[in-house]
C-alpha cells in the first residue's frame, strides 16, 4: 500500500473492512491474515543523541540501517536481535519496528535483558486509528502505565507501531569466548550456572548438545576480558572438562550463528523455541520427543528440532515456561498455535486488552488467541 | 490536591463491611476504631491526610483475594498499601476505602541460586531482599533510597529505581513473575522462574501500575552476583555545562559507570554544611563509580579521569580504599537530610534527555529566583532522572501552594525538553493532573482502558495517576448503578 506517514497509517486502519496482516519486513514468519499492512515504508532515524544513549526511528527503519549508525559512534543495540530469515528462509528487511513487536532478544539477554527493556518510547496507531503515544526518549520514566512494554511482543495484535524510542549501549572494545568441551547437558548447563553465579559479568552462555560445547562470553575492555576469562577459567576447573578460548573475531562469530539458531539453518523439521527455569532445561529437552536441541540463556532458552507435525507441549506437559512454535507450516502453525496456550485468568485479560485496543478484531487477527 | 468526594452510602455500609472482613480475617487484621485508623491516613507525601474507612493486614494470598471479594461486592474502594514511602501519595486514602496493608506478608518463598532467582511475598522489604541472598553474594538491584522500608510490592506498583540502574535497570527490568489478585477476588499468576513470560507483557504493564490493576502478593526476582568490587571518583566543575559534557564524553567513551550523580551548588553548600564530607565548593559535582576486581576499578577509573581532565575540573579525587569511597558517598546520601535542616522541601522527580541539563538548571535558577523559593539539585546523572529539592516553609501560609506550582512548572519544564513528568517516584495523586501535560485524550484514554479490563468498576485505587476529569465518568459508573 506504500504507507509513508503516520497520517497515512491512520487512514489505511481506518478503511480497513476485514483483517490486516501487520508487517515490518515480514521476516518473522507470522502467518499473514488479510490484506498485508506494512509499516517499511516509515523509514528513517529520527534522532540520534550517542550522549544520552538514545536513538528514536520510525517503526519500518531497517534494523541493518540502525546498527550501521550505531556502529559509527561505537555503540550497539545490546539486546542483540535475532536475523530469523536464515532459520525460515523468509527474504525482506528485518525493521526495528517488527524487532520490538516481537520482542526479539539474543544471547545477551540473560546479562542485559531483553528487546523490551530498551524499548523507552512508541508510538502506534490502534484499532480505532487513534495515535497513541506512550513512554518518551529517558530512560527512567514511570508516567502512568508502560504501554511500551505491553506493545513490546505484541505482535501487532494491538496495535501497529508507527515510531519506537531506544536505549542503545556502547560496544566494549572487545570479546572472548570460553569453550569447556565434552560436558552432557546437565553438567553443561550446571557450568553455565556455576559461571553466571560468579561476578564475572558473562553475557552469553549456551551449551550445543551436538557436538559438546558449553559456551561463555565475556565482553569488556582487553585486560578486563583476560582477567575474567582467567578466573571463570579457575572456577570451571572443577568440571574436568578440556577447555580453549576463541578472541574477537571468531568469538563474535560463534554467538552469531548461536544468536540466528545456524545449526538448524538447512535441517529439516519444526522448530521451537522454549522459555524455562534453566536447572529444568535438561529434562524438558529430554522428555520433549524432539530431534535436536540446543540451550542459550544458560538453559533458560531451548532451541529445538522436532518431526514435522509433532505437538511438542504435549511432551512438555506442565512447566514453569512456555513453547513457541517457530517453524513449520502453516497448517501446523494454524493448528498447534505459534503460542503457548494460557491459564483461564491470563487468556481472560488478554483477550480484554485485545477488545480494548482494537475493538474491530483486525490486527493480525487469531495470531495470539487461544487455540480453543 | 483535590480528591473525590468520599461516597456517603459507602459510610454508611461501615458496620456491614467491618463484619464481614472480620469474617475473613484474624480479629487484629480489620482495623477499624478512628484512632487506630490514623496510622493509615497518609504516605511519605505528608502535606496529604485522610483516615481510611477501614485498614485491613492479610496474611495470604488467598486472605487478600477474600477481602477484595468482599470489597467488590460491598462497592467499595481499595487502596493497596506497601510499607506507605510513596512520596507521591499513591497510597493516600480516601473516607470510604480500605487500606489494604501487606506488611504482614514477607516471608522468603524460595531462594533459588542454580537459577539466580528468589520469590518473596511483596510486603517484605527492598533491602531484606538482598539481605536474605547478601550471605551466598548475591543482591537484588533495584536499589530505591528508600530501600530500608519500602516493600516490594510498592516498588512493583512504582517501577521503583534508584542510583544504579544505569547498569542494572529499574524494577521491570529484575521482575519476573507475580502472583497477583483481581479486584474481584481472582488469583492470577504471570510469568515465573522463566525469561520473558509468555503471551501479552502483562508483566510489564502490572509494574508501574500505581496498584491500580491488581493487588501483588507474591514476586519472583531476578538475583545477581555482587560484583568484586566498587569504587568511585568524585569530580568537581566550574561550570554546570561542562559537567553535563563531561557525563556525556564518558558514556560516548565505553565505560559504563554503575552511578553517575550530580549535585549542583545550593546542595554541595547544605550538604557541606550538615555532613563536612569535604566536598569542593564548586557549580557542580560528579559522583562516577565504577565495579570490577581492583585492577579492573583501577583502569576504569584512570578513563574516567583522562576523560575529566580535558574539561578542566577544579577538582578530581579516585578513591583509592573503602574509607574514601564512604567519604565520597557521604555528601551525597546525606543530601536530602541536609535540605531538610534547612527547611521543609519538596522532592521532584522528572526526567529529562542528558542533553539537556544546562538549559534546564538555567531554568530552574530562573524560576527559583521568580518564585522566591531556593532550590537545590541532585541528579542520577546517566539517566536523566532528576530531584530538585525545592525549600518551603510548611508553616507559612500559601508556601505549599507556591512551592507546588514551582513544582509543577519543574515537570512541565522536563516534558518541553522531551522528558517525563516522575522517572522513579510514580504519579500518585501528585502529579496526577499534570498528566494532560504529557499526554493528549487519546493517550489517556488507552490507558485508562486498560483498567476497564483489569478492574472495570474502577475500585482500586480509583483516584490515581489519572487527572480526575479524565477518570470521572469512569469512576462514577458505579456510583450511578447504586
Amino acid at each position: 500500500m506504500g504507507i509513508t506517514s503516520e497520517e497515512a497509517l491512520v487512514d489505511a486502519v481506518k478503511a480497513a473492512r476485514g483483517p490486516v496482516a501487520v508487517q515490518g519486513g515480514g521476516t518473522r514468519g507470522v502467518p499473514a491474515v488479510g490484506d498485508v499492512l506494512s509499516v517499511a515504508g516509515l523509514n528513517g532515524i529520527t534522532l540520534y543523541e550517542p550522549g544520552a544513549l538514545t536513538v528514536v526511528a520510525q517503526a519500518g527503519t531497517p534494523v541493518a540501517d540502525i546498527e550501521a549508525a550505531l556502529a559509527k559512534e561505537n555503540q550497539r543495540l545490546a539486546f542483540e536481535p535475532m536475523d530469523h530469515r536464515s532459520l525460515l528462509g523468509t527474504t525482506g528487511e528485518p525493521t526495528i519496528g517488527g524487532v520490538m513487536a516481537a520482542n526479539v532478544s539474543g544471547p545477551r539477554r540473560i546479562s542485559v535483558g531483553a528487546a523490551r527493556d530498551f524499548l523507552l518510547g512508541v508510538r502506534f496507531v490502534d484499532g480505532r486509528g487513534a495515535v497513541i503515544k506512550n513512554g518518551g526518549r529517558v530512560m527512567k520514566n514511570v508516567t502512568g502505565y508502560d504501554l511500551v512494554k505491553l506493545m513490546a511482543g505484541s505482535y501487532g495484535t494491538l496495535g501497529v507501531l508507527s515510531e519506537v524510542s531506544l536505549k542503545v549501549l556502547p560496544r566494549p572494545e572487545t570479546q572472548a569466548t570460553l569453550v569447556l568441551h565434552g560436558l552432557n547437558d546437565a553438567h553443561g548447563i550446571a557450568a553455565l550456572s556455576q559461571a553466571l553465579c560468579s561476578p564475572f559479568e558473562v553475557t552469553g552462555a549456551a551449551h550445543s548438545p551436538t557436538d559438546q560445547k558449553t559456551m561463555l562470553r565475556i565482553e569488556g575492555f582487553e585486560t578486563s576480558v583476560a582477567y575474567r576469562l582467567g578466573r571463570l577459567r579457575d572456577l570451571l576447573a572443577t568440571t574436568g572438562a578440556e577447555m580453549d578460548v576463541h578472541t574477537a573475531k571468531a568469538s563474535e562469530d560463534m554467538w552469531h550463528k548461536t544468536r540466528d539458531v545456524a545449526a538448524f539453518q538447512n535441517q529439516e523439521g519444526d522448530i521451537w523455541r522454549v522459555s524455562c527455569k534453566p536447572s529444568d532445561g535438561p529434562a524438558l529437552a529430554a522428555g520433549s520427543g524432539a530431534q535436536e536441541w540446543f540451550y542459550d540463556w544458560a538453559g533458560g532458552l531451548i532451541w529445538l528440532r522436532a518431526a514435522p507435525g509433532h505437538d511438542l507441549r504435549s511432551g512438555l506437559g506442565l512447566f514453569d515456561g512456555h513453547a513457541t512454535l517457530v517453524r513449520a507450516d502453516v497448517q501446523t502453525k494454524a493448528r498447534l498455535g505459534m503460542f503457548h496456550p494460557e491459564t483461564a485468568g491470563v487468556a481472560r485479560l488478554t483477550a480484554g486488552l485485545r477488545a480494548q485496543f482494537d475493538p474491530k478484531g483486525i490486527f493480525n487477527a487469531g495470531l495470539m488467541e487461544q487455540a480453543a | 490536591m483535590e480528591m473525590p468526594v468520599p461516597n456517603p452510602a459507602i459510610i454508611a455500609r461501615k458496620a456491614r463491611v467491618v463484619e464481614r472482613l472480620q469474617g475473613v480475617l484474624p480479629t487484629d487484621a480489620v482495623i477499624f476504631d478512628e484512632h487506630e485508623t490514623r496510622a493509615y491516613e497518609c504516605d511519605a507525601l505528608t502535606a496529604y491526610k485522610c483516615p481510611p474507612m477501614v485498614a485491613v493486614l492479610p496474611s495470604t494470598t488467598q486472605e487478600v483475594s477474600d477481602v477484595l471479594r468482599i470489597c467488590f461486592e460491598e462497592g467499595v474502594p481499595v487502596v493497596p498499601r506497601g510499607s506507605g514511602t510513596s512520596l507521591a501519595g499513591g497510597a493516600l486514602p480516601t473516607a470510604d476505602s480500605v487500606i489494604l496493608g501487606v506488611a504482614r506478608m514477607n516471608d522468603v518463598i524460595e531462594t533459588d541460586y542454580e537459577n539466580r532467582i528468589i520469590r518473596v511475598q511483596t510486603g517484605r522489604t527492598n533491602l531484606s531482599v538482598t539481605g536474605a541472598v547478601e550471605e551466598n553474594g548475591f543482591f537484588y538491584a533495584p536499589d530505591p533510597s528508600s530501600q530500608l522500608a519500602c516493600a516490594i510490592a510498592g516498588n512493583i506498583a512504582m517501577n521503583s529505581g534508584g542510583a544504579h540502574c544505569l547498569k542494572y535497570g529499574v524494577t521491570t527490568n529484575n521482575l519476573m513473575g507475580v502472583k497477583m489478585v483481581l479486584m474481584d477476588g481472582e488469583i492470577v499468576d504471570v510469568g515465573g522462574g522463566h525469561l520473558d513470560a509468555g503471551g501479552l507483557d502483562l508483566l510489564g504493564l502490572i509494574c508501574g501500575s500505581e496498584g491500580q490493576l491488581g493487588v501483588v502478593t507474591e514476586a519472583t526476582l531476578r538475583i545477581l552476583h555482587k560484583p568484586e568490587g566498587a569504587r568511585p571518583v568524585l569530580i568537581g566543575f566550574d561550570d554546570n555545562e561542562v559537567a553535563g559534557a563531561c557525563v556525556s564524553d564518558i558514556i560516548k567513551a565505553g565505560v559504563l559507570p554503575v552511578a553517575i550523580e550530580f549535585m549542583d551548588r545550593p546542595c554541595i553548600e547544605a550538604t557541606e554544611a550538615f555532613a563536612k564530607a569535604g566536598y569542593p565548593m564548586c557549580e557542580a559535582l560528579l559522583i562516577v563509580e565504577v565495579e570490577g576486581s581492583d585492577a579492573e576499578i583501577d583502569h576504569q577509573l584512570a578513563l574516567i579521569s583522562e576523560i575529566a581532565q580535558r574539561h578542566n575540573p577544579v577538582e578530581l579525587r579516585q578513591s583509592k580504599s573503602a574509607e574514601e569511597s564512604a567519604k565520597i558517598w557521604l555528601g551525597r546520601k546525606s543530601a536530602f537530610g541536609a535540605m531538610g535542616q534547612i527547611n521543609d522541601y519538596m522532592c521532584l522527580d522528572g526526567t529529562i534527555p542528558v542533553s539537556s541539563l544546562p538549559y534546564v538548571l538555567k531554568r530552574i535558577g530562573e524560576m527559583s529566583d521568580h518564585y522566591g523559593l531556593k532550590v537545590g539539585n541532585v541528579f542520577h546523572a546517566g539517566d536523566g532522572n532528576m530531584h530538585p529539592l525545592i525549600l518551603f516553609d510548611a508553616n507559612k501560609p500559601g508556601d505549599l501552594e507556591l512551592c507546588e506550582e514551582f513544582g509543577a512548572e519543574v515537570l512541565k519544564l522536563c516534558v518541553e525538553v522531551g522528558g517525563c513528568l516522575t522517572g522513579e517516584h510514580g504519579v500518585g495523586i501528585e502529579k496526577r493532573d499534570l498528566m494532560h501535560v504529557q499526554y493528549a485524550a487519546d493517550d489517556l484514554n488507552a490507558q485508562m482502558g486498560v483498567k476497564d479490563v483489569f478492574d472495570p468498576a474502577w475500585l482500586l485505587n480509583p483516584a490515581k495517576v489519572f487527572p480526575l476529569d479524565a477518570s470521572e465518568s469512569r469512576r462514577t459508573i458505579k456510583l450511578a448503578a447504586e
